[in-house]
């Protein structure tokens, strides 16, 4: 396919997609070191081609289910950011009424299923999702985000088994950012991780997930297949979290060196790489560029703002919601 | 958290104060000392020491080969463990947050609980395993939860909840060289509450619950956390003049009836706090083991307070809404005084 398909549009959309990402979670790092943010949070930041590129393959009818490292999903299927916000500093106006927080946000209007803090907890839901689409013939296709440490869960093995045998409509993106929390993933994962879904009859796309054309050409082909009754694709995407497992997360060179942490940020940064690219097409001229990131500052600072001065839930809210 | 004047007493006593966590990381130290059977598996185990670094410093000592890192696969670690330890190890698995338990759960409550009976006492299952609960960390309803009932409504299983540092060695020893599946739970806000521990290896038996404050009121009866909540609770109650017992369970099954019974006698009124939640609950079946036993002398209805029937929710005003405080403790034990 390649930029020029994609249209001048489109293309300058997913970097201010993936612009608003990087710096959303910019803001959620300093709400943590700031003590304004409850809790913990799992930064996005690095990984934002990933997201970007599947869901512009997608439309709004389509489904997603996400992680606990969910933010950049979220926003990549067109979740408001000042709902976000709220819903992080648990406050009434967010998108859970603050009863999820950051690894539970959930966007029913976009068809967003929710974010999971269970490692592989969306697997079944998507499939699910993708079943259900096909029953009810509605063209939807599910796109189902997890992280390498999820081919841990047998549950992911069960569901792609009958993902493959019942054709249904299911994008399992594998976001392998090396690192199962703390864990090289290599230390607990054996043989080939492309080799699992193929034995289940799914092909497989070995993805560089800093480049968000390849990601988003393969997300397309992976939709075309799903939509014409094909079945699922797995895409295996390598990329990187530039933070910690968490904020709080700091001292982590144990786990991973500086040197590996900077080479990625300087060599193989997804906004950086599309940036250069846009330019060097003549898509957009730096000037444009630096537009966007202005706005972008803005819109993510105005989200901050609103959240900041949303109220809390009235206390009978914790009751409501337990049954429907 | 507050620690009561009989700990501190204790303490100057006997010297040597640590927290939690590494009243814990000691007790299985001296345990992989002396018996090289004992290994630790779990996810972020080694270099990590868990995200609570509760085990940091054990793979030093211990190695790979004894503090094993695994895949995030709570069934299959279980599972693991289960067979290693009916085949002559002594496995302790760890599983980061109670939470996770449900996702083992075929393997704790349908192999580990029922081996040894079903196999008319020939097979044994000396497995632990550690993990967590409480909430108040502002991590919603998937990593805040107190499942400790749900493992305490299985026979077969023995159920550990330590308040105490203290408690969280001896029990921890004790569950290491116990023959039967262990579920210890550790409270995640509690891993630097800090108390008086001995440094030699010592054990303290299941079934027997510690009174960690004498009183003639009223009983208050608590696990965990709660112990704190409970002790807060009674010198609020010493103000307004009630004398206050406060009974901490330690081990959930077994339980440590009588001890529990022979207080409500004495002070003719019980109150039982768990952070789990109250449906069903572990409050549920003390206050009935205490109506039961103690009928005769009650002077009102034993009453109970759990954690709030409800998903644990994010948002920091409604999450404190959910766990049981002290304030909450007093005015149920007044309304006991008002009938
Ligand atoms: C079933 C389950 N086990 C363990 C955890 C704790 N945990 C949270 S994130 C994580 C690592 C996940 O790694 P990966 O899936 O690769 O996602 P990443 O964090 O790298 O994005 C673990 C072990 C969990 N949330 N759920």
């Amino acid at each position: 396919m390649g930029i020029e398909q994609l249209g001048s549009g489109a293309a300058v959309e997913m970097y201010r997609t993936m612009v608003t990402i990087r710096k959303f979670e910019e803001q959620v790092n300093q709400l943590y070191l700031s003590a304004i943010m409850p809790g913990l949070a799992h930064l996005y930041s690095g990984e934002e081609a990933v997201a970007v590129g599947v869901c512009s393959a997608l439309t709004s009818e389509d489904y997603i289910t996400s992680t606990h490292r969910g933010h950049g999903h979220c926003l990549a299927k067109g979740a408001d950011v000042r709902l976000m916000f709220a819903e992080l500093l648990g406050k009434a106006d967010g998108y859970c009424g603050g009863k999820g927080g950051s690894m539970h946000i959930a966007d029913q209007e976009r068809n967003n299923l929710g974010a999971n803090a269970i490692v592989g907890g969306s697997a079944g839901i998507a499939t699910g999702a993708a079943f259900s689409a096909k029953k009810r013939q509605s063209g939807q296709v599910v796109a189902c985000f997890f992280g390498e440490g999820a081919l841990g869960q047998g549950i992911l093995y069960e569901v792609m088994n009958m993902a493959s045998l019942w054709k249904l409509p299911i994008l399992y993106v594998c976001e392998n950012n090396l690192y199962n929390e703390y864990t090289p993933y290599q230390e607990v994962t054996a043989g080939s991780i492309l080799k699992r879904p193929e034995a289940f009859g799914i092909p497989v796309e070995d993805l560089d997930g800093q480049n968000v054309e390849e990601v988003y050409d393969a997300a397309s082909r992976a939709v075309a297949r799903a939509r014409a009754g094909e079945g699922p694709t797995f895409l295996h995407c390598r990329t990187y979290r530039y933070q910690g497992h968490h904020v709080g997360d700091i001292n982590r060179t144990y786990y991973r060196s500086r040197e590996e942490e900077q080479l990625w940020r300087t060599e193989r940064d997804p906004i950086q790489l599309w940036r250069t690219r846009l330019v060097a097409a003549g898509i957009a001229d730096e000037a444009l560029l630096d537009r966007i990131d202005r706005e972008v500052e803005e819109l993510v600072k105005d989200g901050v703002e609103f959240a900041k001065n949303a109220p809390y839930p009235d206390e009978s809210e914790v009751a409501t919601h337990v049954y429907a | 958290m507050s620690m009561p004047d009989t700990m501190l007493r204790e303490t100057q006593e006997s010297g040597r104060i640590i927290t939690m966590g590494e009243a814990i990381r000691e007790a299985l130290a001296q345990e992989m000392r002396r018996d090289s059977r004992v290994f630790i598996i779990g996810e972020d185990v080694a270099e990590a020491g868990t995200p609570f670094k509760v085990l940091q410093g054990l793979v030093d000592e211990f190695g790979t080969d004894r503090v094993i890192d695994s895949p995030i696969s709570e069934p299959g670690i279980t599972g693991l463990g289960i067979g290693a330890a009916m085949t002559g190890l002594r496995p302790v698995v760890d599983i980061m947050f109670g939470d996770f338990l449900p996702l083992a759960s075929d393997q704790i409550i349908n192999q580990a609980a029922k081996v040894h009976y079903m196999s008319g006492g020939k097979l044994k299952v000396p497995l632990v395993i550690r993990t967590t609960l409480g909430a108040t960390r502002r991590s919603a309803a998937q990593h805040s939860q107190s499942l400790h009932a749900i493992y305490s409504h299985i026979p077969g299983l023995k159920v550990a909840v330590p308040a105490t540092p203290y408690d969280a060695k001896g029990l921890l020893i004790q569950a290491i060289r116990d023959d039967n599946p262990v579920i210890f739970f550790e409270d995640k806000m509690m891993y630097t509450v800090k108390g008086p521990v001995p440094e030699e290896p010592y054990v303290i038996p299941f079934g027997q619950a510690a009174i960690m404050q004498e009183g003639t009121d009223v009983t208050l009866v608590a696990t965990s956390s709660m112990v704190y909540v409970a002790l807060d609770a009674a010198k609020l109650l010493a103000d307004q003049g009630i004398s206050a017992e406060v009974i901490n369970v330690r081990t959930t099954s077994p339980l440590d009836r009588d001890t529990l019974i022979r207080s409500a006698m004495k002070t003719t009124r019980a109150v039982v706090i768990d952070e789990g939640y109250q449906q069903y609950g572990v409050t549920a079946e003390i206050a009935s083991v205490i109506a039961e036993g103690a009928f005769y002398y009650l002077d009102a209805p034993v009453k109970r307070l759990g954690a709030m029937d409800v998903p644990v929710p994010f948002s920091p005003p409604l999450e404190d809404l959910t766990v049981p405080t002290p304030e909450r403790v007093v005015r149920v034990v007044q309304s006991l005084f008002n009938q």
